[in-house]
């Protein structure tokens, strides 16, 4: 590959960086609009993060090395999960390693020391997110694993990038296709901590589940982690939106191309943060008992899906 | 609408007919699971109109109407009207062994696809791998009359199986004669009838919510009248 | 008009007079006239069935109005129409007995009209099941027995009844959705076949073309056929119902179960048997579906003998008899070939005949001793010196000792395994030992031994009785040319090869 295109890849990093604090604002906006509020602006949450970054960092005395390194490892993990998802073009080099396995094993990389963080300190809120976030993700992962089984035996691939273009050179209306979205979309509400999982803009104690992890952060710390957090809404917003709806995406390192792709994935993710917004206005934050149940739904759907896709899909 | 849609159309109403079956299984409580079983009538129907439509089977349209009223309506309406009038509406049986249930279920949905294999290759009908989801739909209504000890849940077994029965003989033969289609759904909604009967009689004797307890009959019991 | 005078209206009047029947009887409320209109509908299918046995001996096969007689159905159809005539007759004077005991209160009148009513069903669905061309309506009309005869099982309402119902209601309705996705797989073979797919259903289309047929869409069929019409028939493992139903319905219905409706459900495997054998000739699993049905028949036959000592409710005894008998004769079909096929014909005539007579029996006898449990059965003999003897001879019939008709039969079946496959008379006989033991040990105590206190005579009606005892004995004697032709040709329908 080209040095056109290494940059191209770094572009697309940056891109998360800086858009990802944007799709939070964006659906925080068109939440407070639909339940009548003015509420902040597109740019709080960058503002939050800038803010964070300027701020005195404390370190509780009871806590380890551990404790300090997490924000560190927990921003670089997303980051480099988010950049090898591809957000604006295909076939940039780092669609190499663009393996959706990869993306969720940096993830799950990321979610481990963010709840050993939270055991480390030693109090009972850190300990309680930490045991409710591995359960959350210990039924979430069976399910995207199975979701993203269905459209890799579909694309015969498990490569993000192949993945897409087979969608784009083989777009039909599958079942499969249909369960895989349903599944992929339950998983990543709850994977991001939204409502009905959980509620990121709670602080009440019995809730809580990713805000109790981070309870004790501070400063340069609690912004990384919120930024990683952004960034792991977005991954999952342009997951959704490149392998379902592939259309717009880039598949030539053009500049044209390229800044159609930007376009296209603006207006998906603008849509997508607006569903969002939607869904959660209408949910209700479900009690923490009744997880299992939805993501087993996940479960299930992700696995008829595949089973849809053996036997209704075979030899078509 | 061109034909292609329309196939796959099809194919995904099917697969939603399989999700349904789940979704009766896995649910605790009646309500949800009639629903589920309305649906799933629902879904066989228009599928079977799907299919008129394509295959130009006039035939199939007596069907479909005749199943949307039988097993989207007025059974379920039946089953809701008996819930509430047994005052069943709120009572919960949670599954014994969830996670068993759903690997049965799955490895029955495998087994009719391993089933069917020999079947549909002998087949150039674009429906025919719908048999499989069939079969999985009348083994899934098995499976839920067996795990389920709730009278009305098996009933609704039972009848999720007559779904798939239907929806076998719409996808791999496009129908049944007119007059075997009529009896069918004779005797089904004799049936439905006759379960209504037997709710309100074992309601009285308090089986209802548990049918492993009709177990006095045994070789040692005695036979005093 | 010339299809309509061969045979027309006898196979009219022999199926649906029951049919009409069922409405007549469920508006007369009189219990004393609603059991003679009773008698009176099945004394008229009875007479339309002698005067079609007369039109089929003159004209051959039948089609008419749907139906169809021929070799297969003829004697079946008398046979049905017959025991049915005698347990109408029989049901008459039990059921005005039981109006004042079991039936009493305010359900009773209620109870007794639906049970006339029902009792026609019964004999409409299995008479459609028999003679029907369709395949499809042969499932609609099995379904349609199951359905009659749930109610008819728990008219008592006891909970007892309510649970052999549910049970019996369960257990047979998933089966024969089974058996209806059998039929499916049926229709779906013969579509890819048949010039006219309109036709797929029809059994006589079905079997002219049986040869074309995908042998494993036909060997599924088959499975699915056998596992859901077997569950009818009784066939272990799916007999759990059987006993349960005989033993808490009323007397005269188990008597037509175990008489008829076995019969009934094995005649629809068997026509299914017959396409498969079709298309499975000449493929190297040609004889599976005989293996099936000879696997199904032994253990049936096991399980029957072994559950038979076990059974301390009479009208349990019995049905158990049943499932050993009708494993037996499932064994014969599996087996094939002319001999064991006329065999297993003969043996479904003469066990409908004598394990109805059976029942009728057992039914006065749980009367006289007001208790179906066998340990309070005792001294018939003396109490009621007819009911005694009786039972005894219909049991010694049963057992398959000579000169009866059971024993011809089980001699003829014997004979066949011996030369066709001798290794499995080792399973055979001692089942048939096994049963023979289980049947005296409980009906010797019953029919001789002390009088218990309390145990008085009633008023029996035995007529129905002799004379099913009568033919039983006459077709261990010998068998009439008529029913021997009969016999011959459904043999060569079935085996493939006349008898020698």
């Amino acid at each position: 590959m080209n040095t056109a295109g290494i940059a191209f890849s770094v572009l697309q990093g940056l891109a998360y960086v800086l858009l990802a604090p944007l799709l939070l604002g964006w659906v925080g906006k068109v939440k407070a609009t639909l339940q009548n509020r003015r509420g902040a602006g597109v740019l709080q949450p960058a503002r939050n993060v800038y803010k964070l970054l300027g701020k005195e960092t404390r370190v509780a005395h009871t806590a380890s090395p551990l404790f300090r390194i997490t924000p560190y490892v927990v921003f670089v993990a997303t980051l480099l999960a988010a950049a090898i998802v591809p957000l604006l073009a295909t076939n940039l080099p780092s669609a190499a390693v663009a393996d959706i396995i990869v993306v969720a094993g940096l993830l799950g990389l990321a979610r481990f020391f963010l709840a050993l963080a939270g055991m480390d300190v030693g109090t009972a809120f850190g300990g309680m997110g930490a045991s409710r976030e591995m359960m959350v993700s210990s039924f979430a992962e069976p399910a995207l694993l199975m979701a993203v089984f269905t459209l890799a035996w579909s694309a015969h691939s498990t490569n993000l990038a192949g993945i897409i273009d087979h969608q784009l050179s083989d777009a039909r209306l599958l079942p499969s296709m249909l369960f895989a979205l349903a599944s992929l979309v339950l998983v990543a509400v709850a994977e991001t901590g939204r409502i009905p999982v959980d509620n990121p803009s709670t602080h009440l104690e019995l809730t809580m589940i990713h805000e109790a992890m981070i309870l004790e952060y501070s400063g340069r710390h609690l912004a990384l982690l919120e930024w990683a957090a952004q960034i792991r809404l977005m991954l999952y917003g342009a997951l959704i939106a490149n392998i379902f709806f592939p259309w717009g995406i880039a598949t030539r390192p053009s500049l044209l191309a390229l800044a159609m792709g930007m376009a296209a994935i603006v207006g998906k993710l603008l849509i997508l943060g607006a569903g969002l917004a939607l869904s959660e206005t209408v949910a209700a934050k479900m009690r923490f008992f009744k997880t299992p149940i939805f993501l087993s739904l996940a479960f299930l759907l992700a696995l008829i899906g595949l089973l849809s896709h053996v036997i209704l899909e075979s030899g078509g | 609408m061109s034909g292609e849609v329309i196939q796959s159309l099809i194919l995904i109403l099917a697969a939603l007919v399989l999700f349904a079956s789940f979704v009766q299984i896995s649910r605790e409580r009646l309500l949800p699971a009639i629903h589920a079983f309305a649906w799933q009538g629902a879904l066989v129907a228009v599928v079977t109109g799907l299919i008129a439509a394509t295959g130009h089977v006039p035939g199939l349209y007596f069907s479909a109407a005749l199943t949307f009223l039988l097993k989207a309506l007025l059974i379920p309406w039946l089953l809701h009207r008996l819930v509430r009038h047994l005052k069943l509406a709120r009572h919960r049986e949670p599954l014994g062994h969830p996670i068993l249930t759903v690997v049965l279920a799955v490895a029955l949905v495998i087994f009719s696809y391993w089933l069917v294999l020999p079947i549909v290759a002998h087949s150039l009908s674009s429906t025919r791998n719908i048999l499989a989801i069939s079969l999985a739909v009348v083994l899934l209504g098995l499976l839920m009359m067996v795990v389920r000890s709730q009278a009305v849940a098996q009933v609704l077994g039972f009848m999720s199986m007559e779904n798939g029965l239907f929806l076998a003989a719409v996808s791999a033969t496009q129908g049944m004669p007119l007059v075997v289609e009529l009896g069918v759904a004779f005797d089904v909604m004799v049936a439905a009838v006759l379960f209504g009967v037997f709710f309100l009689e074992l309601g009285e004797g308090g089986e209802l919510h548990n049918v492993d307890r009709l177990n006095r009959l045994d070789e040692t019991r005695d036979g005093d009248l | 008009m010339n299809a309509l005078s061969n045979g027309f209206w006898p196979v009219v009047l022999t199926v649906y007079t029951p049919l009409l029947g069922i409405f007549v009887l469920a508006l007369i409320g009189r219990a004393q006239r609603a059991g003679w209109v009773n008698v009176g509908c099945a004394g008229v299918s009875f007479a339309a069935s002698i005067w079609l046995a007369w039109a089929y001996t003159v004209h051959g096969d039948i089609v008419a109005a749907g139906l169809r007689i021929d070799a297969l159905n003829i004697s079946l159809v008398v046979l049905n129409a017959l025991v049915g005539l005698s347990t109408a007759l029989f049901s008459r004077t039990y059921m005005l007995e039981m109006l004042s005991t079991r039936l009493s209160g305010a359900r009773g009148v209620h109870g007794l009209r639906l049970y006339n009513s029902l009792f026609q069903a019964f004999l409409f669905t299995m008479l459609l099941a028999l003679t029907t061309a369709n395949l499809g309506v042969l499932w609609v009309a099995v379904e349609g027995c199951t359905l009659s005869t749930v109610l008819l099982v728990s008219l008592y309402r006891t909970p007892e009844a309510l649970e052999a119902a549910w049970k019996y209601f369960m257990l047979c309705g998933v089966g024969i959705a089974l058996a209806l996705f059998g039929t499916v797989l049926v229709y779906f073979a013969a579509q890819h076949v048949l010039p006219n797919p309109a036709q797929g259903l029809n059994w006589s289309v079905l079997y002219t073309h049986r040869k074309q047929f995908e042998p494993t869409v036909m060997i599924i069929a088959f499975v699915f056929v056998l596992v859901g019409y077997g569950t009818k028939v009784g066939l272990v493992p799916m007999h759990q119902w059987l006993p349960d139903a005989h033993s808490e319905g009323p007397t005269p219905v188990s008597a037509l179960l175990s008489g008829l409706l076995l019969n009934v459900a094995l005649y629809a495997v068997l026509r299914i048997k017959l396409l498969v054998d079709g298309a499975l000739a000449g493929t190297p699993s040609a004889h599976l579906a005989g293996h099936l049905l000879i696997g199904f028949g032994l253990v049936s036959l096991l399980v029957g003998a072994l559950f038979l000592h076990r059974s301390r409710d009479i009208k349990r005894l019995f049905s158990y008899s049943s499932i050993g008998h009708m494993g037996m004769i499932t064994f014969g079909f599996g087996l094939g070939g002319p001999l064991a096929t006329f065999a297993a014909l003969l043996y479904m005539i003469v066990h409908s005949l004598t394990k109805s007579a059976v029942f009728i029996t057992v039914g006065h006898a749980t009367h006289i001793a007001g208790t179906q449990t066998i340990d309070h059965i005792r001294g018939l003999i003396r109490t009621q010196p007819k009911v005694g003897w009786t039972l005894l001879i219909a049991v010694v019939a049963l057992a398959g000792f000579p000169p009866f008709g059971l024993f011809t039969s089980e001699f003829l079946l014997l004979g066949a395994t011996m030369h066709r496959a001798p290794l499995l008379a080792i399973v055979l006989l001692p089942g048939m030992a096994i049963t023979f033991a289980g049947l005296f040990r409980h009906v010797q105590r019953m029919v001789y031994g002390p009088v218990p206190a309390g145990q008085t005579p009633v008023r029996a009606n035995l007529w129905p009785v002799y004379v099913q005892m009568a033919l039983v004995l006459w077709l261990g004697l010998t068998i009439p040319t008529l029913l021997a032709h009969w016999l011959g040709q459904a043999t060569a329908l079935v085996a493939g090869a006349p008898l020698p």
